[in-house]
């Protein structure tokens, strides 16, 4: 791994590597469990559940029609309370940003709090390109960090190594780590030894947010371990990157997410610590502080009136671990830091179709089996999103040489249409199918099972029995 | 076009006829029990908690306490003659100190939370964090059934910190482990 997802190979080929390995599928399938199991217990607790599922979504829906006016208010409400708004159109405009930030005040390490945007905008690397360190200190994270690997989970982004793999990790990289057991509590321990210093010295942080509140311009960071209290509060300096969906309009509208994500996420009822904060507070946190509002495709996402959707999330990460997909093959196989359904559906929408073959495989990255829909707390119906992506994808390639694929739809189309033809291929496919599947179709039942040609047709019976009346 | 003008004319483009659906906030939880369900659910996290009475309170309190500095806020509702209180301690001062013990703005049963607001009693954000054990003191009368009865109790301009349990992290093998960056001891005195 190289701590890129540049270059990556399509969804089936990296997926098929994936596959080949034991020890990423058993690691996979015993979080996942251990999550699913979770989860289904505590939202089987709140009653209401479906109830604030719509709630959710509904919520979201309102603050993406009038998206310009909430942030407005946003950057209006935070300017007032002391914080600096800066907008970014995209990846590189935002890392430039947080760069100039570091350097005005000769800065040259920042503490990160774990976040999907700063992944997705590649900041650790850009920030590394201008002489800035940037250090990880979400445990997962930390974990990725050290081992030079990539994030294959929302949440849990070493969700692909064991406890084992991670010693070995901390053994290679931290000082004073020789001894460590594979107890979870002792690697725990690990990571909080090896980042006090840093925080305690930290004179910048940079974070992401689950959360904008436009009426009161809140940022909201939901957490567990205190590494982002501590990047939060200690720093004087603190730069948070919000990519502009993560509006919602009042403080009441938080309160119905604070009740879904928690048990969708981490399958608890709360999760240890949620921060939020409002530009600055007189001697208490930061005191220099800047909100980058990021686009970096999200209004092309909006545009799309099936897709749009896809930008209520709420970054649970249920979808994944619901995933028969995802639980076999990871996270890397999706080549992007949003695996999954979510991602299967996030990357082409922020993305564009029929520009990088990788990102159009996505969308085919999936069952249909529609257990995403229904584990998602804001009931963001990714089947039908990806359904439609499938379409944008064929419609993307129409012209040029026909895929063997349409090739074969084609003449499947033609022989359907004609009773004379069917019968005809009907016969045939009774002495052909192991020549299919040997030749021709061999593209097809790569991975699918080529089902038998039954002895007689439906339409043989019929003529041979009159209808079933002989 | 500067970026704020195209993002803002990219959106209006992308939601030109777009409506927006009403919604309405659902109800939370209405438990009989609300104080018994709040000390259930902090234990739940594996956090101590104390049930006392406004008189054993302070005695309850001096026993929870560790051994070594103790650090208050200014305007602790408990007088507390051998703690620091803070001045604005460095953070390296904090880390010298084994605990803080704090007052809090409300706790919620269904969830097992405390919220702080950082007002009188509570201090700065940092005097709950670095320190290694984290003392709350919760009035029965401040503790409500579910998240949306805490919500119009909280003024969102202050910085809030919510905290369900001690530090704990899940990240490996998605076993839940307590104690990483924040307090890994989590004690709570519940009055009343």
């Amino acid at each position: 791994m190289t701590g890129t997802f540049v270059g990556m190979p399509k969804f089936p080929v990296a997926a098929r590597e994936a596959l080949a390995d034991t020890q990423l599928r058993r690691n996979l399938a015993h979080a996942t469990a251990t999550i699913r199991d979770k989860r289904a217990r505590v939202v089987a607790e709140v009653e209401n559940w479906e109830e604030l599922r719509l709630a959710g979504a509904a919520i979201k829906d309102a603050a993406l029609a009038s998206l310009d006016e909430h942030l407005v208010r946003l950057e209006e409400r935070l300017t007032a309370a002391g914080a600096t708004v800066r907008w970014a159109r995209d990846a590189e405009e935002a890392c430039a940003i947080v760069a100039e930030v570091a350097q005005a005040h000769g800065i040259d390490e920042v503490v990160k709090v774990k976040s999907m945007v700063t992944q997705e905008i590649g900041l650790n690397e850009a920030l590394e390109a201008q002489g800035i360190a940037a250090w990880e200190t979400d445990l997962a994270e930390l974990i990725v960090q050290l081992g030079d690997d990539l994030p294959s989970h929302i949440l849990v982004p070493a969700i692909h190594r064991n406890r084992a793999e991670i010693r070995e990790i901390f053994r290679r990289r931290m000082d004073g780590a020789e001894d460590l057991t594979d107890e979870p509590a002792v690697l725990a321990g690990a990571a909080r030894a090896h980042l006090r210093a840093k925080f305690l010295s930290a004179r910048m942080a940079v974070s992401g947010a689950n959360f904008a509140v436009a009426e009161t311009g809140t940022l909201v960071v939901v957490e567990s371990e205190g590494n982002g209290r501590m990047c939060l509060t200690l720093p004087e300096v603190l730069v948070s990157v919000v990519g502009i969906e993560k509006v919602v309009p009042t403080w009441e509208d938080l309160d119905v997410f604070l009740r879904l994500l928690p048990r969708s996420s981490t399958g608890e009822r709360m999760n240890p610590y949620t921060s939020t904060w409002t530009g600055v507070t007189p001697g208490d946190g930061p005191q220099e502080v800047v909100v980058v509002l990021l686009d970096n495709g999200r209004t092309r996402a909006l545009a799309d009136q099936v897709g749009r959707q896809a930008l209520r999330c709420i970054r649970c990460s249920a979808c994944l671990n619901s995933c028969p997909v995802y639980e076999r093959v990871g996270g890397h196989a999706y080549g992007s830091v949003y695996p999954g359904p979510i991602g299967a559906i996030l990357n082409p929408l922020l993305k564009g179709v029929g520009v990088d073959e990788q990102v159009d495989s996505l969308p085919y990255a999936s069952s249909l089996c529609g257990a995403c829909f229904e584990v998602c707390p804001v009931r963001i119906d990714i089947p039908s999103v990806l359904v439609d992506l499938r379409s944008q994808v064929v419609d993307a390639h129409r012209g040029g040489i026909p895929s063997r694929e349409s090739v074969a739809m084609k003449g499947a189309a033609a022989t359907f249409s004609s009773g004379k033809r069917l019968g005809l291929a009907e016969r045939a496919a009774r002495l052909g199918t192991g020549v299919a599947a040997r030749f021709g179709a061999s593209a097809w039942t790569g991975a699918r099972d080529l089902p038998r040609a039954p002895r007689e047709s439906f339409r043989a019976w019929w003529r041979r029995t009159d209808g079933g009346r002989s | 076009m500067s970026a704020r003008d195209e993002i803002l004319a990219r959106i209006r483009t992308a939601t030109a006829g777009v409506s927006a659906p009403n919604s309405a906030i659902p109800a939370g939880s209405s438990p009989e029990d609300v104080v018994g369900l709040f000390a259930e659910r902090v234990a739940d996290y594996r956090a101590t908690v104390v049930r006392c009475t406004p008189r054993t309170l302070r005695a309850r309190l001096t026993a929870a306490l560790p051994e070594g500095r103790v650090v208050v806020p200014d305007g602790l509702s408990v007088r507390l003659p051998d703690a620091v209180v803070d001045d604005g301690l460095s953070p390296a001062e904090l880390d010298a100190c084994a605990a803080v013990v704090t007052d809090a703005t409300v706790g919620i049963a269904e969830t097992g939370t405390i919220v702080l607001d950082h007002g009188p009693g509570q201090g700065r954000r940092a005097i709950t964090l670095v320190p290694d054990v984290h003392v709350c003191i919760v009035r029965a009368d401040q503790v409500v059934a579910d998240v949306p009865d805490a919500m119009p109790r909280l003024d969102p301009a202050k910085p809030l910190t919510w905290i369900s349990g001690p530090s704990a992290t899940s990240d490996i093998e998605l076993d839940r482990v307590e104690g990483v960056h924040g307090p890994r001891t989590l004690i709570v005195l519940l009055v009343g």
